[in-house]
């Protein structure tokens, strides 16, 4: 089945008493028991609830693993993946990495760990250690927009006897399928592309392999951080447009950002040639808080993947939880600015850079 | 402000912008940032959302905390209070506590570092015993489980203070409109919200509520950084469930006392567990064997893995709640198949009383049979 027909069947035929063609939104905490030592295979909803089920075997499919798991945040998921480590185990991460990630591993989590360039292979042979245990990467790195290997990584991985993490938020499974690669578990933030339409938070894990399936199923139920009946149903809705929307925002993020390469205030563009992300910076820091400001049509705002284009300021919304200094040298700068590219004609998100920009910063 | 008035009225319930006598569920991720110098009170709603601010609000208000946080359910307030810990601490914890805790501070947290000794906290010397140097939180429940045993909060706080380590308590059994462990002395104190405050078996929920401001900030950035964060839609169901709570565990307490009293006369019941406050009560059935005939034949209650709602809901511990408790270690606590738990609902208490007669005789009247087929010849 082609991608974009599994997207759209997401879901579907879950119902089969009514044949209700979308799951129903089973807003139930428990399930009755048949009798003494009988369940229906339904328990308690912490432990499986039939709508996050949907959503879950839904994303398993699309991502190509064994076995898919839905949590309250995409940070609850990433927790829940590290969760497979132990204090002693030493995981390489990329360098380039969404904040929360990294507020995690600094901050919460007592796991050794070293930053890397992921996009570089002989710097993350160089960081293996004898105790090594995983390699954390993000497939389109954030917010510089830089493309690992995954593939490479996995024979990294395997040699290493490591688990492969792969963060595939900004491209989606329609996009790329990391498992595929070689990648033993892939991780959504699926409040972005997979939802689509900033309005849910939830986060996914796929396992390729089954044993390592039911180990993060026991961490889900186990401490909890699961993703609620309503919030799974909209993301499986969302799920459904995945094609369409990666397709036009592709398009708009292309055309966006060759345009933004021949603007004379705007220094460097950070595309990558597939999905609805770029980055870019300015000239001068002083044009960042007065492009904020004149924007009339993108939203400015903390998050990226929705149906509305989006403007962040990396260096003090998303980032900001890492130190001044690493971020300057990956280039995270006081002039940076990364756009979600939505899925509005692209020559409107260009009208409303443009006359942002227009007449640079104050003298 | 009495309780039962409280519910409806901390300040929270009214929306500010269009006078809605509810809140409006913020189905949204992030919010539209009015400038770079200018941060709007909202970013992304896994740090801020205000529906679920609405019922932590609400939360706080009831419990008398600083600040409350809702979680995606019990067991991930459970294990954000467990988060505040560090590698080499230790934690002295109910020891019929909730199955739930007692996996993830066995199979999850103990990998990093931090051990637990389950005592019996109904007995403050034995808590006191149980305290080590490297002693980092007492994590009791108001009313155990499953042999609803009372724990006083008073004594444990004293212990805490002297030991200068934080007191969690569970207050899912008794809710804050019979229970208020912060003003006996706990510093914070934690919920199933998809038992009592939910209400209805609808929603799977937690909440944390802290006294101390400081420590709320501690407990706000793991909410944060975590993520286990509850859903606007579940949130808009607990703080609505929450409205009917006095009504509610008003009747069900009432129809539990009168109903451990009726059982306590039945002589296929060998033994009743209820402190005399609150909706759970246990029994002990005459034989093991009576389980299983006892829970196909009754037909009002639900069988499952939960309480606290409008229907009642019957378990049995060892084969639910406390399902994740190692067999030996269930046995050695008296979980076993005799064991039967009921969080009595809202049914007319003669119903219930009807239900429970005919399933207990056609139960005692099975074993009997079954054991007299079972007699060498």
């Amino acid at each position: 089945m082609k991608p974009a027909t599994a997207v759209v069947h997401t879901g579907v035929r879950k119902e089969p008493r009514t044949g209700a063609v979308s799951v129903p939104i089973y807003q139930s905490a428990t399930f009755q028991h048949p009798a003494l030592g009988e369940s229906t295979g339904y328990d308690y909803a912490r432990t499986l609830n039939p709508t996050r089920q949907a959503l879950e075997d839904g994303l398993a499919l699309l991502e190509g693993g064994a076995r898919g798991l839905a949590f309250a945040s995409g940070l609850a998921a990433a927790h829940c993946a590290l969760q497979l480590f132990q204090p002693g185990d030493h995981l390489i991460v990329t360098e380039d990495l969404y904040g929360g990630t990294y507020r995690l591993f600094d901050q919460v989590l007592n796991l050794e760990h070293s930053y890397v360039d992921t996009t570089d292979l002989a710097a993350v042979r160089a960081a293996v250690r004898p105790n090594t245990r995983g390699i954390f990467t993000e497939t389109v790195t954030n917010p510089m927009l830089k493309v690992a290997d995954v593939a490479a990584l996995a024979a990294i991985a395997r040699e290493a006897d490591a688990l492969l993490i792969v963060d595939n938020t900004f491209l989606t499974p329609y996009l790329q399928r990391p498992l595929e690669q070689g990648a033993d578990i892939v991780l959504h933030s699926a409040s972005k592309y997979l939802a689509g339409h900033n309005d849910v938070v939830a986060g996914i894990l796929v396992a390729k392999d089954a044993a390592i399936g039911d180990r993060l199923a026991f961490f889900q139920n186990a401490v909890g951080a699961i993703l609620g009946p309503q919030d799974s149903w909209l993301v499986i809705r969302g799920i459904k447009t995945l094609a369409l929307r990666m397709e036009q925002h592709q398009k708009g993020a292309a055309r966006v950002a060759a345009w933004l390469r021949t603007h004379p205030l705007v220094e460097q563009v950070c595309h990558p040639g597939k999905g609805g992300m770029l980055s870019f910076s300015v000239v001068d820091p002083a044009l960042v808080p007065l492009i904020l400001r004149r924007v009339r049509l993108c939203l400015f705002a903390e998050s990226l993947g929705g149906v509305e284009t989006l403007i962040t300021y990396p260096a003090t919304q998303t980032h900001a939880d890492i130190p001044v200094a690493i971020r300057e040298r990956l280039g995270i700068t006081d002039k940076l600015l990364r756009v979600s590219v939505g899925i509005e004609d692209p020559e409107d998100i260009i009208d409303d850079l443009e006359q942002a920009l227009e007449g640079g910063a104050p003298q | 402000m009495k309780l039962g008035t409280k519910l409806l009225h901390t300040g929270y319930e009214v929306d500010p912008a269009t006078g809605a006598a509810n809140i409006p569920i913020y189905q949204v991720s992030m919010f539209d940032q009015p400038g770079l110098d200018q941060p709007g009170e909202y970013d992304y709603a896994r740090s801020g959302n205000p529906t679920r601010k609405a019922v932590e609000g609400v939360l706080a208000a009831l419990e008398g905390g600083a600040a409350a946080f809702a979680f995606s359910s019990g067991m991930a307030a459970v294990s954000t209070v467990l988060m505040l810990l560090n590698a080499g601490d230790h934690v002295v914890v109910t020891d019929d506590c909730y199955g739930g805790t007692y996996r993830v501070l066995t199979r999850v947290f103990r990998r990093f570092g931090i051990t637990a000794t389950f005592v019996d906290t109904s007995d403050p010397a034995a808590v006191a015993a149980a305290v080590r140097p490297e002693t980092r939180l007492l994590l009791v429940e108001s009313i155990s489980n499953p042999f609803l045993r009372r724990t006083d909060i008073g004594a444990m706080a004293a212990i805490a203070r002297r030991q200068g380590c934080l007191l969690a308590v569970d207050n899912t059994f008794l809710s804050p409109y019979l229970s208020r462990p912060l003003a006996e002395g706990a510093d914070l104190v934690i919920h199933s919200a998809t038992k009592y405050l939910g209400g209805h078996s609808d929603l799977i929920a937690g909440a944390v509520a802290v006294k101390d401001p400081a420590l709320a900030k501690e407990v706000y950035f793991l909410q944060n950084a975590v993520g286990a964060v509850l859903g606007p839609q579940d949130c808009f169901l607990l703080m609505r469930g929450i409205k009917t709570l006095k009504v509610r565990l008003d009747r069900q307490a009432a129809t539990a006392a009168q109903l451990a009293d009726w059982l306590r006369s039945r002589p296929e019941v060998r033994e009743v567990f209820y402190p005399g406050i609150g909706a759970v009560l246990s029994f002990r059935l005459a034989a093991a064997a009576m389980a299983g005939p006892f829970v196909d034949q009754l037909e009002l209650p639900l069988v499952g893995v939960s309480l606290g709602a409008v229907e009642t809901i019957l378990a049995v511990p060892a084969r639910h709640s406390h399902a994740s408790v190692p067999a030996d270690e269930r046995i050695r606590r008296g979980i076993t198949d005799d064991l039967v738990r009921l969080s009595v609902g809202l049914e007319e208490p003669s119903d219930l009383m009807t239900d429970l007669d005919q399933a207990l005789a056609f139960a005692f009247a099975f074993a009997a049979g079954a054991g007299a087929g079972r007699m060498p010849r």
